[in-house]
């Protein structure tokens, strides 16, 4: 069970929350200029980390409000949390 | 010291013939053998899917100097953490085929392999709680009977005497409407399928490698040439990857990309009782689905957990979820203990369909994206994956599952049909 640092209501339950998957993906800026290859990779293809992950997750049941975290996919454990449009934090190594 | 002769054919004779011995000289069932420098062709995964694949490598293309690679022991991931279902269902033709294929070899596989793999075709019962889901189901039944693959509608009076367990009362909070049956479908024992695949693939003379990692690919100009493991380096020309929650893994050390995420997917398993279910009965609607084991416990197997995680294990809401829908369904239960809990690390596609490709690395080919359902394939999954591998194309059957649809567009949709009931 997950403990979520929301950077706007604090710690809640992960049954709060709903994750969005990777994070720090950026939408091309010049769409009309993509071809097939580009927007599969865009669109469909994950790094799917196994170890810290960026990830999105939305305070479903509570603000509303969509953030990003860096966790551990092997240990489960939550290294940061922090706003979107923020740098990624510094992690510890 | 084990006997060579691996292969001596199981029978009701050996069976008395080695019960006379005290069963202390039954031969090992396969080898373990060093690795040999190189192979025609090298397995990555020897779990059900890769296991199958060196066998039909072996037998219909006459590929015999294969090695699995395995860096736990053969059969212990997802092939030993699902809950055994075997079923063809699926909305899409392509789908329906691909799974009917595998459904066909279900029921010769006991023989093909000379090992029970207990196969036993109980009936799979797909639940509706609402007008809606009837008549989407409807919709799959349609489909499924216009892909040749049984499928029927069944009344709740029909459901009472298919299995007398299951909570009828029109006044619960999602009344049981009615329900898809495929006769067909049923339970498998996951190990056994394993073993079975790995001791006729070894009879055949693949070497099974276990305790040995993949750490990296050795490629030159845009060509597979061999496989660098924790057993040192290993030649071959082709290379298959069947990793399941690990594709990804395995994919960014060839330096590609695939469009997964791995998911913890749970399970639990209740005490042994008396046999009380005769069939399998799935609801998407409240999430969890439930058959009872040869030894009486009742199978009982939850949703992906929404995060990505290679932990093999989940959380706890998903659990209790589970419990609470098959506890309203299946009253009986409510007093019942559960003896074990895990999850298995299933790679999930945007599609929920499969992926068997070749990848843009000549030689490296990957057969992954099975998700939450992929103990049902194992059979034919093997069986495309072992002819996409000899002759360097897929066959037709998997030629939709082609990494390729990802940026062609014509993904595959199978979420109603795979949901995460399995």
């Amino acid at each position: 069970m997950l403990l979520l640092q929301c950077p706007w209501c604090g710690d809640r339950s992960e049954e709060e929350f709903a994750c969005g998957g990777e994070g720090d993906i950026v939408r091309p800026l010049v769409p009309e200029e993509l071809d097939d290859r580009a927007w599969g990779d865009y669109v469909f293809m994950r790094r799917n980390e196994k170890g810290i992950h960026f990830e999105r997750w939305r305070h479903a049941h509570g603000c509303g409000r969509w953030f990003n975290v860096a966790r551990s996919t092997v240990t489960h454990e939550i290294l940061a949390s922090y706003q979107v449009g923020d740098d990624r934090p510094e992690l510890p190594e | 010291m084990w006997q060579t002769e691996g292969m001596a054919k199981y029978s009701i004779f050996a069976l008395g013939r080695n019960a006379l011995q005290r069963h202390r000289h039954w031969p090992r069932a396969w080898r373990s053998p060093a690795p040999r420098p190189s192979y025609d062709a090298i397995i990555v995964g020897g779990g059900g899917h890769g296991l199958a694949t060196a066998y039909y490598l072996a037998k219909q293309h006459g590929m015999n100097n294969v090695a699995v690679l395995e860096k736990g022991w053969i059969g212990g991931g997802n092939t030993g953490r699902n809950t055994t279902i075997v079923r063809s269902n699926y909305l899409n033709p392509e789908s329906a085929a691909i799974y009917d294929h595998a459904l066909n070899l279900w029921e010769g596989l006991s023989q093909e392999l000379n090992f029970n793999v207990m196969y036993s075709p109980r009936g799979v019962i797909n639940l509706a709680h609402d007008h809606h889901e009837a008549r989407e189901l409807h919709r799959r039944i349609y489909a499924n009977q216009l892909a040749g693959v049984d499928a029927e509608w069944v009344t709740p009076a029909q459901l009472s005497e298919l299995c007398p367990i299951l909570n009828l009362d029109p006044n619960m909070r999602y009344p049981i409407l009615g329900g898809t049956l495929q006769r067909r479908g049923g339970v498998a024992r996951h190990d056994a399928v394993a073993w079975g695949y790995a001791r006729a693939a070894d009879g055949l003379g693949v070497d099974i490698i276990q305790n040995c990692q993949v750490t990296g690919f050795t490629m030159r100009q845009g060509r597979i040439e061999g496989v660098q493991t924790s057993q040192g380096d290993i030649g071959a020309a082709r290379v298959g990857v069947v990793a399941a929650g690990h594709s990804s893994v395995l994919a960014t050390m060839a330096g590609l990309r695939l469009p997964l995420e791995s998911h913890p997917l749970q399970a639990l398993v209740s005490e042994p009782v008396k046999p009380i279910m005769p069939t399998v009965v799935m609801s998407n609607k409240v999430h969890g689905y439930m058959s009872q084991s040869d030894k009486g416990e009742l199978v009982i197997g939850a949703g992906i957990d929404g995060y990505s995680s290679y932990a093999q294990r989940g959380s706890l809401p998903v659990i209790e979820e589970t419990i609470r829908a098959v506890v309203e369904l299946f009253p009986i239960t409510s007093r019942l203990k559960m003896m074990r809990q895990w999850a298995g690390i299933v790679d999930i596609c945007p599609d929920a369909s499969p992926i068997i490709s070749a990848t843009p690395v000549a030689g490296l080919y990957f057969n992954c994206g099975w998700g939450t359902g992929g103990f049902k394939a194992t059979p034919g999954s093997g069986h495309l994956f072992a002819h996409t591998l000899a002759k360097g194309e897929a066959h037709s059957l998997n030629a939709p599952f082609a990494l390729e649809r990802f940026y062609s567009g014509a993904l595959v949709a199978e979420h109603g049909a795979a949901a995460v009931a399995h």
